[in-house]
């Protein structure tokens, strides 16, 4: 039975078997109410079951139990059968704060439509409001949780699925609180088009590997709207991040794969667009840092392509440490930013090419689009800023403009090698 | 009193220099929005102009005027007015026409392209800060009789007010960069006037970078509307003080 049921999820694999391999499998289908197996249980009132956990308790691995509308108050509903678990209508599983909600202790289910709410809070064994515990090929869509400690947490899972998932806490501080979707030594996950607020991090990945991470919205975290560590191979495309305590965090990891994504008014003196920290071989393309404290800051960083990326009004573009090296920031766009780019050494191991600073005041005399002159980035005001916040107060006062300005024609306390060639003329549609 | 200031205020007209110095600022105003791109550019550079040269237009014309209009003071102290009446009107007539210059020179384009919040805090504070220097210049007149010092008196202010305190200020927070000394700092932008209103600025047009730990100091200083209105108070403090001195000496001057 569950050999059948396996091929429903990996309905490709069947390709490669020839067509009198498929035509088997769609007759075993066809046949299966006839065999007994894959029936489905309803719950409600008035239906076969009043209750979740007696239709669980008589189910089989295979069938489908469907949950009408009303609230079920079962303390701690565990699923260890691979069956799928599906809401009509948009039923209540409340724990009450006293249980976790849904435990998922099988593989190959399915959980979708419910609105799961009012999970436990402890810090120990970390409940949650859907968790997964060591399964694979697990599907949470479409469900909406509800004021949990933690949303969706899986641990040791490999190809889940979780998809359209609207998840609301309203935590007040870092240690009350749990993550949105908590994802921990786990593989192939696919977290696609969520919506995660009031969490402590959004979206939480800790020692996950080749995962993606597709049109999600994570706002108004305590910390942060996405927070990887040790997570190579990973990829996030296309998503929103916008007023989280601390922005998006990447640490600790290689491989990582940005795109596409909006960071955008995470405002503090700890709150950046994108955080990265002892990074390698990341990509980071087409991204748009909008209003940020600061748009990037990177520390530890080697060998990342930063490309196409759009900053606008941050108060810092990047912060580049001095830790850094061998990266390559091209093709950007840097309009209305406070600063562009500041740092805080002299040692400059990174290269700057082609990028439009709204800052530039150069000239281009054969119309390649490309300026005669070349740009500093860093201006002296950053620097001092840098080493003085306080001076802060006294940004574009004539005094500072003119200091400014001589150190751009001699530039004498900004490290020289700190340039951009052929900085583009006009901004890049991007 | 309203005949005196308005007659000091078509005196000013006729004068064709405000005239023209609303035709500059209307010239930078209107290209600085079009030239630029985005509005926040254009008004980087209205920023500039409200710093640096509205101050400078504002304090030399009137101490200029004041000593220009020696006889026409004398002139008017033979009539049965009082001094207090003579000397308001005469700053209420150089301010006024100096704030309608600014007005229409500068702040239409700012209406007409950037009508945000940053927008009307520019044009209110270029307003206040004419009057301030205008107050400024008041005092310094007051101060001599000799016509080449008052104005040297004047343009020091200036230079003093424009661009050295800020030198000052910068140097203070290097020396004393090992102490907290956000909160001092926002104790000594209180005294400078243009020091004031570029921070009120500031803080709406670099809010991002206002955010972050030192700028939030300032933020929540600035940024409440306690602070907000403190601030404006100040800078009333900036008109009311030195135009009161000035008021108290002429009261008692022997012309």
């Amino acid at each position: 039975m569950t050999y059948i049921f396996t091929y429903r999820f990996i309905p490709f694999s069947s390709q490669g078997m020839g067509f009198g391999c498929e035509a088997k499998l769609l007759l075993l289908f066809l046949l299966l109410p006839y065999l007994g197996i894959g029936k489905t249980i309803r719950v409600g009132q008035g239906q076969q079951f009043v209750k979740i956990k007696p239709a669980l308790a008589a189910s089989h691995s295979g069938d489908t139990v469907v949950v009408e509308k009303g609230t079920y108050s079962e303390g701690n509903i565990v699923i260890d059968k691979a069956i799928t678990f599906l809401g009509h209508n948009l039923p209540v599983l409340d724990g009450h704060r006293k249980f976790e909600v849904v435990s998922i202790k099988s593989d190959s289910v399915t959980i979708r439509g419910f609105r799961i709410q009012h999970s436990s809070y402890a810090t120990l064994d970390d409940p949650g409001g859907v968790k997964v515990y060591e399964s694979n090929h697990i599907t949470i869509a479409d469900n909406y949780l509800y004021d949990n400690f933690f949303g969706i947490y899986i641990q040791y899972g490999k190809h889940c699925l979780i998809q359209n998932n609207k998840i609301v806490a309203f935590g007040k501080e870092e240690q009350q609180i749990g993550n949105g979707i908590h994802c921990w030594k786990s593989d192939s996950l696919q977290i696609i088009g969520n919506n995660v607020s009031g969490h402590r991090d959004g979206i939480y990945f800790e020692f996950v590997t080749h995962s993606v991470i597709w049109r999600n919205v994570s706002y108004s975290n305590i910390r942060y709207g996405l927070h990887f560590m040790f997570s190579n191979d990973d990829a996030y495309f296309t998503n929103l991040f916008r007023n989280n305590g601390a922005g998006v965090a990447v640490m600790f990891t290689k491989n990582v794969v940005m795109m596409n994504n909006t960071f955008e008014q995470n405002w503090g003196d700890a709150a950046y667009g994108l955080l990265l920290k002892e990074i390698s071989d990341a990509y980071i393309q087409g991204n748009r840092f909008s209003q940020n404290t600061s748009g990037i800051y990177m520390e530890g960083t080697n060998r990342i392509l930063v490309e196409k990326n759009s900053f606008e009004a941050n108060g810092w573009g990047m912060k580049i440490q001095a830790s850094c090296m061998d990266n390559t920031i091209q093709n950007n766009n840097f309009t209305g930013n406070t600063f562009d780019i500041s740092t805080n050494g002299t040692l400059v191991l990174n290269t700057f090419n082609n990028n439009y600073w709204d800052k530039y005041e150069g000239y281009d005399l054969n119309k390649d689009n490309l300026g005669d002159v070349p740009y500093h980035p860093l201006s002296l005001f950053s620097v001092i800023v840098e080493q003085n916040p306080p001076a802060m107060l006294l940004y574009r006062s004539i005094m500072v403009m003119l200091l400014d300005k001589s150190e751009k024609i001699l530039p004498s306390l900004t490290p020289e090698n700190f340039i951009d060639h052929q900085p583009l003329m006009h901004a890049l549609k991007l | 009193m309203s005949r005196i200031i308005k007659f000091i205020f078509i005196d000013i007209l006729k004068n064709r220099i405000v005239l023209l110095y609303t035709l500059l600022l209307a010239g930078f105003a209107w290209s600085a929005f079009s030239l630029e791109d985005n509005s926040t550019k254009g008004l980087l550079t209205l920023l500039n102009l409200i710093l640096l040269t509205v101050p400078l237009v504002s304090i030399l014309f009137s101490t200029i005027y004041i000593y220009n209009s020696a006889e026409f003071i004398e002139l008017l102290l033979s009539q049965p007015i009082q001094r207090k009446a003579i000397w308001v009107s005469l700053f209420l007539g150089l301010s006024l026409s100096l704030v309608v210059g600014f007005v229409v020179g500068a702040g239409i384009p700012i209406l007409v392209y950037a009508p945000s919040d940053v927008g009307l805090m520019m044009l209110a504070i270029g307003c206040i800060i004419t009057v301030v220097f205008v107050a400024i210049a008041f005092l310094s007149a007051i101060l001599s009789r000799d016509k080449a010092k008052g104005i040297g008196i004047s343009i020091m202010l200036w230079l003093y007010f424009a661009i050295l305190f800020d030198g000052l200020v910068l140097f203070l927070t290097f020396q004393f960069s090992d102490y907290p000394i956000e909160k001092a700092m926002i104790g000594i932008s209180a005294l400078s006037p243009i020091d004031i209103s570029r921070i009120l600025i500031l803080l709406h047009l670099d809010v991002s970078a206002m955010m972050g730990y030192t700028g939030a100091v300032f933020k929540d200083f600035f940024g409440t509307s306690l602070g907000f209105a403190l601030s404006f108070f100040i800078l009333l403090l900036w008109i009311a003080i030195p135009f009161l001195v000035s008021l108290r000496r002429f009261k008692h001057k022997d012309l």
